[in-house]
């Protein structure tokens, strides 16, 4: 029936209009949704986030024009003591529920927990990580405490990301590598890890991103003071020196939250305005970071 | 029995060397003794296979898809374990050592049983690494020797005149066939006895699969024993000097490829061969 085939195909091409119109509606309305909030974020802190004495002065308790010096670093530093701490671990982890994990009931056991570890609210982690680090060992207020508790908070992430980048990678690979004689373990570490290694690279740095804006897990566990720093202290006991990691150190995302919740001077607005935007500039430069590097990575190790 | 280099004279292009290279082995290099497969420990995928394979000789395993002759393939160089839950049994005989036992050196074994696989693997580093990678891999250290044995697998691969001036360039960079021989001068790098190939051609066009066919008969007339999976039942004639039938998990028949095609002693290999089934 030669007119029921031309009726079917001209309703089927008016459901593929309707959809293609409802899909991209949906997904207009989510990136206006974002480019407005990131455009209102920048618009109102820009001013300051631009300002190098903003970025490099200490904060102030009671009067205007405090900066967030040590905060920016805290940042960063919390940042960097986190992804080596749990860089190894995850990559460990990966490698071995990727690579060697043989399919059974402990395997899924842990994986269950790495799901679950993964959807734990981060101010949960951040309350573990303070009766566990803080009170119990005695760490208090601290760098280590605090990127411990952004570990426990990251790892999950970061296995996942890095088993994915790992299982994407074909069999025909590793059976390549077995094929010429390599261990399983050259074979992982010389050809399934380097062809992997772009996507975990991606994987990591976006996972950085999230770290870095994480203020919920680091409240109780890094504490929401900073003291000043001096960069030309190098006793890693003292509070002032930048390295030391059992100096308490409030982080940007905690600064904000600190600010509005209990902050007292007068400018408070325009702190955390500015402080808002070098937070989503931060994240904003890791993105396109990850992307670039991920590239770049994989151009060499392929020679592609 | 055996007749080295039987095929040479098949040999449209000759590789470099293959005629002054006067090898004089001669005999079985591996024999398999009732090679049974168990995955699960219940299911059996393979029974009782016994075949010989000579140095200079290509076999050509055929059957209809599922008949167990990749299975099979996949014993003569371990690969199968690993595999989980997947168990050979019977005995296996490289040089006349057996090699089906736990603890065998099965990378040492896989150096000299290379295998080329279905879907063209390189792995992606530069060609030059492809095949410099396994080397230094196997402790060879020695620069010049690397360079020349590059050099020395690809002109066996005959792939050297296409890719002498970019070794640097991504081996993805290649086409299908020129990928397939550089798996296959990848395998020849490490001067293989044996070379294992399951289905190499699958995924290739009709020109690309001359050129491996062409390949393969260069390699045997060199003193390797290949071993080739195929589908295609004039590829197995055209490049094979002994046929294997494998139906339902079995080695049906087996004997001389002009004897198989022409006067199989088994229906069943008879009813293949006219395309009955499979």
């Amino acid at each position: 029936m030669p007119s029921n085939l031309s009726e079917r195909a001209i309703k089927a091409k008016r459901q593929d209009k309707t959809a293609t119109v409802i899909i991209s509606v949906i997904v207009g309305f989510i990136i206006l949704l974002l480019a407005a909030i990131i455009i209102y974020i920048l618009a109102k802190g820009i001013g300051k986030a631009v300002d190098p004495s903003f970025l490099t002065s200490n904060p102030q308790q009671f009067k205007e024009g405090g900066g967030i010096g040590p905060e920016l670093f805290n940042s960063f530093y919390l940042l960097v003591i986190t992804l080596i701490i749990s860089f190894p671990l995850s990559l460990g982890a990966a490698i071995f529920l990727a690579e060697y994990a043989p399919a059974n009931a402990v395997t899924s056991g842990i994986k269950t927990a790495i799901e679950v570890l993964s959807s734990l609210p981060s101010i949960v982690v951040g309350l573990f990580a303070f009766l566990l680090f803080v009170i119990q060992m005695g760490w208090g207020f601290s760098i280590a405490s605090g990127a411990l508790a952004l570990t426990v908070f990251n790892i999950p992430l970061l296995v996942r990301t890095i088993q994915q980048a790992l299982e994407s990678v074909p069999a025909h690979q590793r059976d390549a590598g077995l094929a010429m004689g390599l261990t399983r373990w050259e074979t992982t570490i010389h050809i399934i890890l380097p062809t992997a290694m772009p996507a975990i690279v991606t994987g990591l740095i976006l996972s950085a991103g999230r770290v870095f804006g994480e203020a919920a897990a680091l409240i109780y566990s890094a504490g929401q003071s900073a003291p000043a720093l001096d960069f030309t202290n190098f006793d890693l006991s003292s509070a002032s020196c930048p390295w030391n990691i059992w100096r308490p150190a409030e982080t940007l995302a905690v600064h904000i939250w600190k600010i509005n919740s209990e902050g007292v001077v007068p400018d408070l607005e325009a702190v955390s305005d500015g402080t808002a935007a070098v937070l989503i500039i931060c994240v904003l430069a890791f993105n396109l970071l990850a992307r670039f590097l991920g590239k770049r990575l994989g151009k060499k190790l392929t020679a592609e | 029995m055996m007749n080295f280099g039987s095929k040479a004279s098949k040999l449209e292009v000759v590789g470099d060397k293959v005629a002054d290279l006067n090898v004089t082995v001669d005999g079985t290099i591996m024999r398999t003794k009732d090679v049974g497969v168990r995955y699960n420990e219940t299911y059996k995928a393979l029974r009782d296979v016994s075949l010989n394979f000579d140095r200079g000789q290509v076999t050509a395993l055929i059957g209809p898809s599922g008949c167990g002759k990749s299975t099979y393939l996949r014993c003569l160089n371990l690969m199968n374990r690993e595999i989980p839950h997947c168990h050979i049994d019977g005995e296996i005989y490289f040089h006349g050592k057996q090699i089906n036992f736990k603890d065998v050196n099965v990378y040492d074994l896989r150096t000299q049983v290379g295998m080329v696989f279905q879907t063209p693997n390189p792995f992606r580093k530069s060609i030059y690494d492809n095949i410099a990678f396994g080397l230094k891999k196997h402790g060879i250290k020695d620069k010049a020797y690397i360079d020349e044995t590059v050099e020395r697998s690809l002109k066996q691969a005959a792939l050297w005149d296409e890719v002498k001036d970019k070794l640097k360039k991504s081996a993805y960079a290649l086409s299908g066939g020129q990928r397939q021989r550089l798996c296959i001068a990848r395998t020849l790098s490490l001067n293989p006895e044996i070379v294992l190939m399951d289905e190499p051609c699958s995924a290739l066009d009709p020109i690309a699969t001359r050129a491996i066919e062409r390949t393969i008969l260069s390699i045997a007339s060199r003193g390797i024993a290949v071993i080739i999976v195929t589908h295609n039942i004039e590829q197995a004639r055209r490049v094979s000097d002994k046929t294997a039938y494998f139906y339902l998990g079995e080695m049906v028949e087996t004997g001389d490829t002009s004897k198989i095609f022409t006067n199989p002693d088994d229906q069943r290999t008879a009813d293949y061969l006219d395309g009955r089934f499979g």
